[in-house]
């Protein structure tokens, strides 16, 4: 496949150019911040993203039957679905790969005559967005369902003893949040 | 001629933000990045000003018309009154090395959330305001005037930090920008602009002495329920004493241990150690009244956190005891430690804190005479007064979370190290720009630490999150043990999104499960009625060895039914060999006759 060749070829000068893309969705003070700092512990924004959307790009490659490119995915998305980005902004980077790719590899890709692997490749990146999406889904109703067990877990031990002394069974199973519905 | 454009350039589309400078792009208020706003009750309960209800979310916050005379009068007097402020206000040099050094940014990319920007907001107001400069040049002396919309963010971005002090590590004039945010917060207070997840606390705490507004027979009752499991766990019953005058210590703790898991474990960690410490000479009380450590009035104003306050000294001196043992608590301590003896003069009955234990004075309390529980059971191992089992805890693999206030409050680091590394087997920190003094917040100190700001915590506790998933990666750690009930609430929903394998407990809770108590039945779980390891071996062992019985036995019987078919079978072949013999016999006989 003469157009995986070229990706493999030019890989890194994708995922750079990637990369700062991404990071040109942050406030130009922060932008700054995040390509300098090189300590993952003390700029892990950028390392995540670095990390995933290399991930992203060596599952792309992969003619494996069995590769997942969810993980990858997830480092990122994780982080975008918390931080001040709508759901399309958040998920948005996918699709600028395409976007990237025909800017880098364009004039290549013409004159190899790969569009009909273009096409397909670009299908290819359009199922990742949707899966991205996905992934944004989760980490938001994680985040309600965080809420929720909170909440609960900051009365529990009050419900246990309170339904102890109304001689109320707790919930079985679920000894560390204690149901409420007893209570109603 | 100038140049076209291609079609290509015209129509791409940009996909960063605009550029614009800080003070031209004012806080946009997004769901779950703000808490919502104070509540007239409690205003009523502690007498803040401007009672009404209202929303942060809300256009119009319902401000009285002379609110800007009032903030500015606000800040003039705190500018008289407090040196360092003024300093604060008048010395950066915008070098920005605290700016990355911020949980809050790092993990949210906001640059108001950069510590010298958060504190450029007010700074801007104090030039624009009170400064010559400011006043005539305006913004390029960096000034600006005080107008509503600068009002809102100043409160958006001040309950966006959780007064943590790690920006402050790296200051090279030593400015405290968490300082900054508590006076920034004590002049929104003065316009009744709080949140609910503080006010609330407060006028609880006010009323009845702890957060959670619990009754003296409730928190009773909770800490028998307590007992009743420790019981269920160890055969013994302990019998904490409550308000008890006469006592040599009294134990205060923050009220989160007593009603939110896992906090719990670690309050029944303090009900074991007491009760293992009775028979070595330990004399302590609890009490219903000083019922909480820690300290919401702290988030409110310098006032309100004495007002708070006032109960413990108060209760140590009704009592007549001679010290305060503190639990584990992150801000409690902060107040304890640098606030309560400039508050209050300590009451004179109180004297320098000695272990009945162990004779050690603990000369670093002499001041306001309240000992860090850590400093109390470090010691005691250190002298070797606790029966440990360390197995006891080896399904955990262990790091530390050095909470904010303990750390850089009162440079607490190696007493709960040195007491997790004698009753766990399992330990390992996290990479040192993560810990001890660089320790990185929860994300949800100082009062922040309520649900509807989720997405907030998520994004601030990243960095913590981060370094623990490091470990969890490299040396398989599943625990996550701190010395902070706000730590306790907040951690276990910040591993849950971002490391789910990692759970949350007190460094107390641990050494309890490792503690052998005199007379106790043999324990097959630790507090979390998780069972231990080997019990499941052990059984598995009596199993085996129960089948082995049997199998001999069966061996036995079926050695002993062979023997016996044998010798049936024997007998019953000699039987028919001697018939055929005879019948061979007779037929011989019968053939010779013929």
């Amino acid at each position: 496949m003469a157009l995986k060749q070229l990706l493999e070829e030019n890989k890194s000068v994708i995922l750079s150019r990637w990369f700062d893309t991404i990071l040109e969705t942050y406030p130009v003070d922060t932008q700054h911040f995040l390509r300098s700092k090189k300590n993952q512990f003390d700029n892990p924004v950028a390392r995540r993203i670095s990390d995933g959307i290399e991930g992203i790009f060596s599952q792309i490659l992969n003619d494996d039957e069995e590769k997942d490119v969810s993980p990858f995915l997830d480092k990122v998305i994780r982080i975008r679905a918390v931080q001040d980005f709508a759901p399309s902004r958040a998920v948005a980077f996918m699709f600028d790969l395409k976007r990237l790719v025909r800017e880098v590899l364009g004039k290549a890709i013409r004159e190899l005559q790969l569009s009909e692997e273009l096409g397909r490749f670009e299908e290819a990146i359009d199922k990742m967005g949707l899966l991205a999406l996905d992934i944004y889904m989760k980490c938001r109703e994680e985040i309600y369902e965080l809420r929720v067990n909170e909440v609960k877990r900051s009365v529990s031990r009050l419900i246990e003893r309170a339904n102890k002394i109304c001689g109320i069974p707790g919930k079985e199973g679920d000894p560390e949040v204690c149901s409420t519905d007893n209570l109603t | 001629m100038s140049k076209v454009a291609s079609p290509e350039e015209l129509s791409r589309v940009r996909y960063g933000p605009p550029k614009k400078g800080w003070m031209d792009s004012p806080a946009e208020f997004k769901e779950g990045r703000w808490c919502y706003g104070s509540k007239p009750k409690d205003h009523h309960v502690i007498g803040l000003p401007n009672p009404r209800s209202w929303s942060p979310g809300d256009e119009d916050w319902k401000l009285p018309d002379n609110w800007k005379e009032i903030f500015l009068e606000g800040m003039r007097e705190r500018l008289d009154k407090f040196r360092t402020f003024r300093i604060f206000m008048d010395i950066c040099v915008r070098c920005g090395a605290c700016a990355d050094k911020c949980h809050f940014f790092i993990g949210s990319g906001d640059p108001k959330n950069m510590p010298v920007l958060r504190a450029e907001l007010l700074r801007s107001i104090y030039r624009g305001e009170f400064t010559n400069t400011g006043k005539i040049l305006g913004k390029l002396a960096g000034g600006r005037k005080l107008t509503y919309e600068v009002f809102k963010e100043l409160f958006y971005y001040f309950f966006q930090c959780t007064e943590c002090r790690r920006c402050s590590l790296f200051c090279p004039y030593g400015i405290d920008t968490a300082e900054i945010t508590i006076i920034g917060r004590e002049l929104l207070n003065l316009l009744g602009c709080n949140i609910d997840w503080i006010t609330g606390p407060v006028a609880n705490c006010y009323r009845t002495g702890n957060h959670l507004g619990i009754q003296p027979h409730a928190y009773h009752s909770m800490l028998e329920f307590f007992c009743e499991e420790i019981e269920e766990i160890t055969g013994i019953l302990p019998e904490p004493s409550f308000n008890r005058k006469g006592a040599e210590i009294l134990f205060i703790t923050p009220s989160g241990d007593v009603f939110a898991d896992p906090g719990t474990y670690t309050c029944m960690g303090y009900i074991m150690l007491f009760h293992y410490l009775e028979g070595l000479g330990l004399d302590l009380t609890w009490s219903t009244y000083a019922s909480e450590g820690g300290n919401f009035g702290y988030f409110t104003s310098h006032e309100m956190a004495k007002r708070l306050n006032a109960k413990m000294y108060a209760e140590a001196e009704r009592l007549g005891v001679k010290w305060i043992l503190g639990g584990e608590c992150g801000h409690m301590w902060r107040v304890c430690n640098q606030y309560m003896d400039t508050f209050w003069e300590p009451p004179k009955s109180l004297e320098i804190p000695v272990s009945p234990i162990t004779g050690t004075r603990f000369e670093q309390a002499k001041d306001h005479k309240m000992v860090h529980i850590c400093e109390f059971t470090a010691d005691l191992i250190k002298h070797g007064k606790l029966n440990l089992d360390p197995s006891r805890n080896d399904i955990y693999n262990v790091t530390f979370h050095d909470s904010c206030n303990p750390a850089r409050a009162m440079g607490l680091f190696e007493e709960p190290r040195y007491i997790i590394n004698n009753v766990c087997n399992n330990f390992v920190d996290m990479p040192i720009n993560t810990i001890k003094e660089q320790t990185f917040c929860c994300g949800g100190g100082s009062g922040l630490n309520t649900d509807e700001i989720m997405d907030l915590r998520m994004r601030g506790g990243f960095p913590r999150a981060n370094a623990v998933d490091y470990v969890h990666q490299k040396h398989g750690v599943n625990l996550l043990s701190c010395i902070c009930a706000i730590d306790r609430a907040t951690l276990p929903p910040l591993m849950e999104y971002w490391v789910p394998e990692v759970g949350v407990s007190g460094v107390h809770e641990l050494v309890a499960n490792a503690l052998v108590l005199e007379g106790e039945q043999k324990r097959t779980t630790n507090l979390r009625a998780e069972e231990f390891p080997w019990v499941e071996e052990e059984e598995e062992e009596a199993e085996e060895e129960a089948l082995e019985v049997s199998l001999e036995a069966a061996e036995e019987t079926a050695a002993e039914a062979a023997e016996e078919a044998v010798a049936e079978a024997a007998e019953e072949a000699a039987e028919e060999a001697a018939e055929e013999v005879a019948e061979e016999a007779g037929e011989e006989e019968a053939e010779g006759e013929k």
